[in-house]
């Protein structure tokens, strides 16, 4: 079971985002997470699928996911060099005396405080998964009031490019 | 001005005129509220002529059997809700088996759709993992590019059903018409041709080969390369089995042939499939009811090249050496080019260790017995047609008798479910093979359990004159159902016995057909002489056949090809 990024070019119709995710589903194939949204061409979306398994598993995803007729391209970012990069806004508690602390985690893992209370801070924070995980691992558990992920984003490095 | 008036068509009107368009004999249907406006214009004209079944499954089984037997696209228009769901056991059927279709639905009408309407059901999400693919057309302007693409969809690469979903006001409103030639998808574009390295690589097994097989499926008859599977394996000599799906593919006859593999193959072709060296497969994917358990498969090694026109059906259940993608005929056509003039494979030694397997005779039975078996029935069913009917087949022991006894000697003559295995297809299906071959002979086998699934449709038959003939097979038992629980479950028989049986004599002449009861031997070849006599009514042929008949050869569930029982016949 290893980890795969798997970006997925798909005409932008209605319906083809639950096709996709019908069919992980309908074949037992693990979604960790999935993003999506329109290209520079409205008239088609980009998807990134991180999900894993098997090397025979991912095989048959990604010829599964290019049978679908909507699908008009994918690929397995994972397979070469790549960025992924995902956001993460987490809300904290942030009274007086942990307000300084905070200010410095944050700073350690180059976030910003977007939204300030009282007693609350907002941390915006980009980053590959790890990078996530680890924030919110160097947290105190219950200083955490919220976490929001998009999941992640990726992309080849390079030359690498995934267009039609 | 004329002209652009004609041509500001309804929805419903570009339906019937997009059909008409795609030449379009038949539309297996069912009316409702959703689809009024559309029927409407299927009453004002005659090209395309709508066959009215008595229950939605019927009518997507019909386009099936009419699309398997044809090679043209079967056609089925279907009401909102219930319409849909009724439909989508057939549609489901037939996405198991690849078959070309393209499904009209109803749907309420767009302002309606999400509000719970009367009649609506979500038939894109309800259908979505059984289909090809499928579309909700809410814009009349979309609707002939949206047939067109569903025909387009539904006959190239791997074909499939297509359902397409119109609600009400999309039929009723009003646009400029014009049916696209053709049509350009950036995100479908089914190969053809196959890799010239990789077949130059499958070129060098197959000459190197010492103990070849060839294994063909369902792919074989879809893309119509019978011919160029029957040239390529007659050049090479090589032996051939074909799957459930696949017989006829190779001429059933033929001396090469070793008959069906799998869970009920003969035994010859689940040996022949296992011990081979170089496995040559054609348009088939290496199912659980084919090789069975893969790890046991694997435990034989051998060089293994995949024909097929998708690429998921390579190296899913098994891996293989050689992944070919292309259109069947294309490629065999290519393997067949370099391999003329090579000097032939020795096969004297593997050819003599099939013939040893074959001397088991492994379909053997009591031909002795004073009760009717149900193999007696079908080997005189061939006799009697002279191998020529088209044979529908319902799912169970028949089925699997029928496979094993009728020798299909061409493609598209054996029409069965065997992806999905539904009961109640054998009587619609055969429907539709017979307006798709009006004169041909069509024979329905069955049992007393699944002829009783779409009964309803002997009365489709009688309005429509069909001449087929019903074998039924009656064990009184859901006779494979009954097998299982013989050889797995201690012979408790729980819910397989068919009580409160109608006489199916009285039921077959109630709907105005006639009907024949047989529980004698000799009685069985007369009974089929006289009904095939008659062009022109069903017959219902009710035989009571041996209630404790199974079917053998078996591979258990989860064993491994070779790991059959064999009849204790034996
Ligand atoms: C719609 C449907 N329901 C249940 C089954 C499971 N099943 C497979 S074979 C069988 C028995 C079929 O009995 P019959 O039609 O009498 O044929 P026989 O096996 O006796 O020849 C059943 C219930 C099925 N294949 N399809």
């Amino acid at each position: 079971m290893t980890r795969h990024i798997i970006s997925v070019l798909v005409e932008n119709e209605a319906g083809a985002l639950s096709r996709i995710s019908g069919l992980f589903s309908a074949r037992g194939y693990n979604i960790e997470t999935l993003t999506v949204a329109p290209t520079e061409d409205a008239s088609m979306s980009r998807m990134t699928i991180v999900t894993s398994g098997s090397e025979d598993v991912i095989e048959q995803i990604t010829k599964q996911l290019n049978k679908l007729i909507e699908v008009v391209k994918v690929i397995d970012l994972s397979e070469a060099e790549h960025i992924e990069r995902e956001l993460m806004l987490i809300k904290v508690r942030a009274g007086q005396k942990e307000r300084e602390d905070m200010k410095r985690m944050a700073d350690i893992f180059r976030g910003r405080v977007i939204d300030v209370s009282d007693n609350t801070y907002t941390i915006e924070l980009t980053g590959d998964t790890r990078k996530l995980d680890a924030f919110i691992q160097a947290l105190e558990p219950g200083s955490i009031l919220e976490t929001v992920r998009t999941g992640a984003s990726g992309i080849g490095r390079g030359n690498r490019v995934l267009r039609v | 001005m004329d002209r652009v008036k004609t041509s500001r068509l309804t929805g419903a009107e570009i339906v019937v005129r997009c059909l008409q368009e795609e030449g379009v004999e038949y539309v297996f249907g069912y009316p409702g509220g959703a689809v009024l406006f559309i029927y409407d214009e299927l009453f004002k004209q005659d090209k395309v002529r709508h066959v009215l079944v008595r229950h939605e499954q019927g009518a997507a089984h019909a386009a099936d059997g009419y699309s398997r037997s044809s090679n043209k696209v079967g056609v089925c228009l279907v009401t909102s809700g219930p319409g849909v769901t009724n439909a989508v056991t057939g549609i489901a059927t037939a996405y198991m088996d690849s078959i070309p279709m393209v499904v009209l639905t109803g749907q309420v009408p767009t302002h309606a759709i999400g509000l719970d309407a009367f009649q609506e059901c979500d038939a894109v999400g309800i259908t979505r993992p059984i289909v090809k693919h499928n579309m909700l057309v809410k814009d009349v302007k979309d609707l002939a590019s949206a047939i067109k693409k569903a025909f387009h969809i539904a006959t190239t690469g791997r074909p499939g059903p297509v359902v397409l979903d119109i609600p009400k006001d999309v039929t009723a409103a009003v646009t400029e018409f014009h049916y696209p030639d053709s049509v350009s998808m950036r995100s479908y574009n089914p190969v053809r041709k196959g890799h010239a390295g990789q077949i130059k690589k499958a070129v060098q097994l197959l000459r190197e080969a010492e103990r070849p097989m060839v294994y063909t499926g369902g792919g074989v008859v879809l893309s119509n390369a019978a011919p160029q599977l029957r040239e390529l394996v007659k050049l090479l000599g090589f032996p051939c089995t074909n799957t459930l799906m696949g017989l006829g593919g190779y001429p059933g006859t033929d001396p090469q042939f070793l008959g069906m593999p799998g869970m009920h193959g003969t035994y010859e072709a689940n040996m022949a499939m296992q011990h081979c060296d170089v496995l040559l497969a054609i348009g088939a994917r290496f199912d659980d009811r084919v090789i069975g358990n893969p790890a046991h498969f694997a435990q034989n090694p051998r060089k293994i090249i995949h024909i097929d026109i998708d690429p998921s059906s390579i190296s899913k259940r098994v891996k293989v050496d050689v992944p070919i993608v292309g259109n069947i005929p294309d490629v065999l056509e290519d393997l067949h080019k370099l391999l003329q003039g090579a000097p032939k494979n020795d096969l004297q030694a593997w050819w003599k260790q099939i013939d040893e397997w074959r001397a088991k005779d492994c379909l053997r039975y009591d031909r002795n017995s004073k009760i009717i078996k149900p193999q007696f029935v079908l080997e005189k069913l061939y006799e009697v047609t002279k191998g020529e009917a088209f044979v529908t087949s319902d799912v169970g022991q028949h089925q699997m008798w029928a496979a094993q006894f009728y020798k299909f000697n061409q493609p598209r003559r054996w029409i069965n479910s065997g992806g999905l295995g539904t009961m109640g297809f054998g009587l619609p299906a055969a429907m539709g093979v017979q307006l798709a071959n009006p004169g041909a002979t069509v024979a329905c086998v069955t049992g007393e359990s699944s002829i009783q699934m779409c009964l309803q449709e002997l009365s489709t038959c009688k309005q429509y004159r069909l001449p087929i003939k019903i074998v039924n097979l009656n064990n009184r038992y859901m006779g494979m159902v009954r097998q299982w629980q013989e050889f797995f479950h201690g012979n408790r028989y729980s819910e397989s016995y068919m009580n409160a049986l109608p006489d199916f004599v009285k039921l077959a002449e109630g709907y105005g057909h006639r009907g024949v009861l047989i529980e004698k031997p000799a009685d069985v070849e007369p009974a089929l002489r006289e009904a095939f006599a008659s062009k022109k009514e069903l017959v219902f042929l009710d035989f009571i056949t041996d209630q404790t008949e199974n079917v053998y050869p078996m591979i258990p569930g989860g064993k491994g090809m070779t790991e059959m029982i064999l009849s204790e016949e034996l």
